[in-house]
């Protein structure tokens, strides 16, 4: 069992919705990025998503793009993200996730980075612009360094082309919620138990529930099976951070 | 050769949730376009409505000085005034035979947004406009146009507010609008099928030029040139004239300034294959994969990737890229007008720019086609004010 799956399942176990916090990398600050990454580990992040910043991210919507820029603008590469990650090698019990758009990786090298990914303690990437068809390549290389390319599947993905993805990945299936980009939004759309439900007909893996995630009381209704086993939120956590306001106090609402 | 790959290069580089619309209409090219219905029906917009066919215009005084014989194909002619009517009726055409209700579409120079805001009005289709807001500015007439023809413009002000940024919001819209909205795509470039699409409504052109210049000149000309941006009206120009061997095919990008280190539209010549708006294709990128802008004096060349088909050509041979200048755009600009009377587009400005700049390369005596893609009066403020007229 890929170590990812067994974060999920681990939290499962322990009667959790098991938490994947998303952070860009560089946010709120280059010098601070790493702290507020401890923080979330040590406030019950079972898995954090590090986000590769991109010039142009289809799949954001305003929050993320604005971080994404900022970060850009700032200095933040690929590069640099790998060599900060194993200079801290083993700080963090969560398990990480890179997620950022293929161009990035595809100039990086694929072998060079899933190797690098790999000596720096990275346990999976989501790929948002890398549909399965396409997906063949990357995905070998990552798994040949034990890197799981994580299935995202949405309200329109149907059961036959979840089974593509079934019959591939690794460490969990991250649902999209909504037909939009990722950012905060109120209430849940009501299709999500139906797309839960087919999710879980299809794959073996846990299920992350993400895009417009802000609270748990989002989640409430969402009982027995399709309740998800972990639950992705990243734009209300930049909006959360954007006011200085500190990682662990975001934390709490979903830990308490 | 893989499926939607012009050798290496094309592909599917989109999320997930834009998979089922782009199947769908992968399923409604092969379902709907070969119907006598559809064939008829868009035979009948272009040749009645579009203003089909376009006429090969041979330029008698440019060509006494150039030692060539200059042939432009009229596409400015067309209704809207550019090549870009005949593939936003295509696709409005296909959409209202998929059911859909609405179109939306980014837009660069505004010629694309105006073609499929005149389609969506002609077909009852809604329509919303994804331009970026400098080419709001520097296009306003289009935009005062397209909104007449009753379609919503929505200016982008994220990145560098062109074109590329006018797609990004343009393929996050779709994502929640697939189910009634048809993405009318402007450019032989995207996520397949759109490559495949767009070349097939824009290939007219060629087929059209092909046949013409048989009749005209008794042969096929020796060169086929066209301005490249995303390069539609490229390789609508140059498909017809693939299997003809002995036509060589001249694509022109868009060389910005030409001072060092200038902003340009140069992906084939200055950019590394990559990963771009659902395609692997050239593109200016920087060391990190990151996006670069592009500048051209041209707003409808103003983009940093292009088609994967010129990608590949360029890679097979095929075709060769040259690189105009602004400079060398608003001379062939000036010349076209008072030589010939005719006022063009600034983009095929290039295309013209680059074939009287290195007229020493094209053989005396040989037949030299030009696509004349569209008509200027949208640039005029732009060109005023390089020529310092105003």
């Amino acid at each position: 069992m890929h170590i990812l799956e067994e974060k999920i399942l681990a939290a499962g176990k322990a009667g959790r919705t098991a938490l994947i916090p998303f952070i860009t990398a560089g946010f709120p600050a280059l010098d601070s990025f790493w702290n507020t990454v401890r923080e979330l580990d040590a406030h019950g992040a079972d898995i954090i998503e590090i986000g590769v910043p991109f010039s142009d991210p289809v799949a954001d919507g305003p929050v993320v793009e604005a971080v994404s820029r900022e970060a850009l603008a700032r200095g933040v590469t690929l590069r640099g993200i790998m060599d900060l990650l194993r200079e801290h090698k083993g700080e963090v019990k969560a398990g990480l996730v890179l997620m950022g758009y293929l161009n990035p990786f595809l100039q990086y090298g694929l072998e060079r980075f899933a190797r690098e990914a790999e000596e720096a303690g990275v346990h999976g990437c989501i790929v948002p612009d890398l549909p399965v068809d396409e997906a063949e390549e990357l995905r070998d290389v990552l798994k040949a360094h034990g890197i799981a390319l994580i299935a995202l599947v949405g309200p329109n993905t149907s059961e036959e082309r979840m089974k593509l993805y079934a019959e591939v990945s690794q460490g969990y299936v991250y649902v999209v919620s909504v037909m939009g980009t990722t950012g905060e939004r109120g209430a849940l759309p009501p299709e999500v138990p139906e797309i839960i439900e087919r999710t879980r007909r299809v794959f073996s893996l846990p299920v992350a529930l993400g895009f417009g995630l802000k609270t748990p009381e989002q989640l409430a209704s969402l009982k027995g099976r399709v309740r998800p086993d972990a639950a992705v939120f990243g734009s209300a956590l930049l909006h959360h951070l954007s006011e200085g306001k500190s990682a662990a106090s975001f934390m709490e609402a979903w830990t308490n | 050769m893989k499926k939607g790959y012009f050798g290496e290069f094309g592909g599917c580089f989109v999320p997930e949730l834009l998979m089922p619309p782009l199947m769908e209409l992968e399923q409604a090219m092969r379902d709907i376009l070969p119907t006598k219905a559809f064939q008829e029906e868009l035979d009948d917009l272009l040749h009645n409505y579009a203003g089909r066919e376009t006429p090969l215009t041979f330029c008698p005084t440019l060509s006494e000085k150039l030692g060539f014989e200059l042939w432009l194909k009229r596409e400015d002619l067309l209704h809207t005034g550019a090549h870009k009517i005949n593939n936003t009726l295509g696709q409005a055409l296909l959409a209202k035979y998929m059911g859909k209700t609405a179109l939306l579409a980014e837009t660069g120079a505004g010629q694309h947004g105006v073609a499929t805001a005149a389609a969506a009005a002609r077909l009852h289709l809604k329509c919303t406009i994804y331009m970026g807001a400098e080419d709001v500015e520097r296009q306003s007439s289009n935009v005062r146009r397209m909104r007449l023809l009753g379609a919503e413009v929505k200016p982008i002000e994220n990145g560098s507010r062109t074109l590329k940024d006018a797609i990004n919001a343009a393929l996050r819209a779709w994502i929640s609008e697939q189910e009634t909205t048809h993405y009318c795509f402007g450019t032989a470039a995207g996520p397949y099928p759109f490559p495949d699409l767009v070349r097939g409504f824009q290939s007219v052109i060629s087929r059209e030029a092909r046949a013409q210049m048989l009749e005209r000149t008794g042969a096929l000309p020796d060169y086929v040139v066209a301005a490249v941006g995303g390069g539609s009206n490229a390789i609508g120009a140059f498909h017809a004239f693939v299997p003809d061997a002995g036509v060589q095919l001249i694509g022109v990008e868009g060389g910005g300034t030409g001072e060092p280190d200038c902003l340009n539209s140069c992906s084939i010549n200055l950019g590394r294959p990559g990963v771009l708006h659902g395609e692997y294709t050239m593109l200016l990128q920087d060391e990190e994969g990151q996006i670069l802008p592009s500048g051209s004096i041209s707003a409808g060349l103003d983009y940093p990737g292009v088609g994967p088909e010129h990608a590949y050509l360029n890679a097979i041979g095929r075709a060769r890229y040259g690189v105009a200048y602004d400079g060398d755009a608003l001379e062939a600009f000036q010349a076209l007008c008072l030589n010939e009377g005719i006022l063009p587009a600034l983009e095929s400005s290039h295309a013209l720019g680059y074939v009287l700049k290195h007229a020493a390369e094209f053989k005396p005596g040989s037949r030299v086609l030009v696509n004349l893609s569209g008509r200027g009066d949208k640039d005029m403020d732009i060109i005023e004010h390089a020529l310092g007229l105003k």
